[in-house]
């Protein structure tokens, strides 16, 4: 039995929704050690012999099975670099839970570097799921940078669900993927930063596949003095279809710097970017604030609703 | 009570003062429904957000049963029971129908409850309870569902700006019966509706006239209807047609 003190417990809810051990495969990592890991008939974790991270095979044909991954960080001043692979086998259908939450109480940094590689075969479905949280009033900063490598074969496909909504002081996500025919994949990014945070996404995807699809989709929020970097670069290198969007709010200070990019190399590739800034709508404020609530309840709505 | 005392609101139009509203006091009584009408671009709207607390003015006072709630905030006026549904309904990212509905009514409520309120505006309510409050709905469905948060507030003044302005007709019988309903419940409350809709105007029991901003005429039904039919104060139904792009700003 696995034991976790209240700011572990805690931390697990906030980015993997967990109260307790996760039924399924599962891999808890805390303050650089793995304290509890189940593998399953069809998901084995394994490792890897170095110490450096975890392997997670997945059968082929495996259907509505769940891993979960995730990392809490309570003492101040850990840096670690963690890689972790995938392997879905054919047309396994599975959700995989990743996500870090840092507790950061003291003066010094802590910092998680998690490296994802996923191999994703041929007709499998896979849904990521990645939660960052940060919390602890410490000066040490709370940082995370996760790289996500995305590798699909023909007819696979892959929603990935990327939450960052409060406490983490810097982020540098970059994610690369690499789409075979007929795969599609699917990213929905939702980010508030806050304070003095900093969070750069940069987003590179390579379409090489006829048929293949991509819709990389960031909504994000940027108040107080934080700062914000949107970057994604749509390849289409085949008969492919690509979107990417991104949607922010401004307020206060905040910053944001939105970089849609696409290039096409085929003439069957068919490309879209949006990108759209502003400050909340005052008729939106208005609206809320004829239905009695304040101006700050109202803002609170709009965020809620824009990130949900 | 709502009482507006010598209410004067000016706006700077290219560095010159320009007065959309002069003057005008008027009471509307309680347990009554008051139509505000008169010719586009007279200030009828204007009136309403001055009342709704969007706008204050330049002048004069409002009192809202004795209180003078001139000073007082859009939230502060909402919070004393004054509901105001938008001639342009405003759009969200990520809020719901529901979520809208809930909002307005101020309290918890269950999904057959917002069910309620939009099948009275006349959606088909559970097709639209998760629906995003945004432009993949229609003008008229955003406009009814505008009508029904002030229907969840249940509020005791409810001030509708224009409803029918962008829905069509047959929402529009709709849209009489919701009003024919409130004029029926009105103890203890009030409904202004701004519009200038020959079928609104008949379910009123008082009517106030406005016109170059300024109050033109005010009274019973009976005695002001006569004087405006035929003329753009009280447009017949016929003519709906042409006015469901939306009214005047």
């Amino acid at each position: 039995m696995i034991q976790l003190d209240e700011i572990q417990k805690r931390l697990l809810k906030e980015v993997a929704d967990l109260h307790s051990v996760p039924e399924g495969a599962y891999n808890i990592r805390s303050n650089g050690q793995a304290v509890g890991r189940v593998s399953t008939a069809n998901i084995e974790i394994i490792p890897k012999e170095n110490g450096s991270g975890i392997d997670v095979k997945i059968k082929p044909g495996t259907k509505n099975e769940s891993v979960h991954i995730p990392v809490v960080m309570t003492q101040s001043g850990i840096k670690e670099l963690v890689y972790n692979d995938f392997y879905i086998g054919e047309d396994a259908d599975v959700v995989i839970v990743a996500g870090c939450g840092i507790d950061n109480c003291g003066p010094k940094d802590s910092e998680h570097d998690g490296i994802h590689r996923f191999y994703v075969g041929k007709g499998a479905k896979v849904k990521y799921v990645e939660k960052h949280y940060g919390s602890g009033d410490g000066s040490g900063k709370r940082i995370l940078n996760p790289g996500t490598e995305v590798y699909m074969e023909e007819d696979s496909s892959m929603e990935m669900e990327m939450v960052q909504i409060k406490g983490v002081d810097d982020t540098n996500r970059d994610t690369k993927a690499e789409l075979k025919a007929g795969a599609s994949l699917v990213v929905r990014e939702r980010l508030m930063t806050h304070g003095d945070q900093n969070a750069v996404s940069t987003y590179t995807v390579e379409l090489n596949g006829d048929g293949s699809s991509a819709d990389v989709v960031s909504r994000s929020v940027a108040r107080d003095n934080s700062y914000q970097k949107f970057d994604a670069v749509l390849t289409g290198n085949a008969a492919c279809s690509g979107h990417t969007e991104c949607d922010a709010i401004i307020m206060d200070n905040g910053r944001i710097l939105a970089v849609p990019g696409l290039e096409a190399n085929s003439v069957d590739a068919a490309l879209v970017h949006e990108a759209a800034i502003g400050k909340i709508a005052g008729e939106q404020l208005i609206k809320l604030m004829t239905l009695g609530l304040t101006e700050a309840e109202a803002e609170e709505q709009i965020i809620n609703g824009f990130l949900k | 009570m709502l009482e507006l005392k010598n209410v004067s609101f000016e706006v700077s139009e290219s560095g010159e003062g320009k007065e959309i509203i002069k003057n005008v006091s008027v009471t509307i009584p309680d347990n009554q429904l008051v139509v505000i009408t008169g010719p586009n671009g007279g200030g009828k709207s204007t009136l309403a957000r001055l009342i709704a607390g969007i706008e204050k003015p330049t002048s004069g006072r409002i009192y809202l049963d004795g209180e003078d709630i001139t000073d007082l905030s859009i939230t502060d006026r909402a919070k004393r029971g004054i509901s105001y549904a938008f001639q342009q309904p405003v759009k969200f990212k990520g809020i719901q129908v529901f979520d809208l509905i809930r909002l307005a009514s101020g309290k918890k409520i269950s999904v057959g409850d917002a069910c309620e309120y939009l099948s009275a505006v006349g959606l088909c309510a559970r097709e639209y309870i998760s629906r995003e409050v945004n432009s993949s709905l229609s003008g008229g469905e955003l406009k009814r569902i505008e009508i029904a948060t002030v229907l969840a507030r249940g509020s005791k003044l409810s001030l509708f700006d224009e409803p029918e302005a962008g829905i069509d007709l047959w929402s529009f019988q709709n849209l009489i019966q919701v009003f024919e309903g409130m004029r029926k419940n009105i103890k203890d409350s009030q409904v202004i509706i701004i519009s200038h809709q020959e079928r609104i105007l008949n379910i009123a029991d008082r009517l106030v006239v406005i016109k170059n901003g300024q109050l033109f005429k005010e009274g019973s039904k009976e005695e002001i209807l006569p004087m405006l039919s035929g003329t753009d104060s009280a447009v017949p139904e016929c003519a709906m047609a042409a006015n469901a792009r939306g009214g005047a700003q």
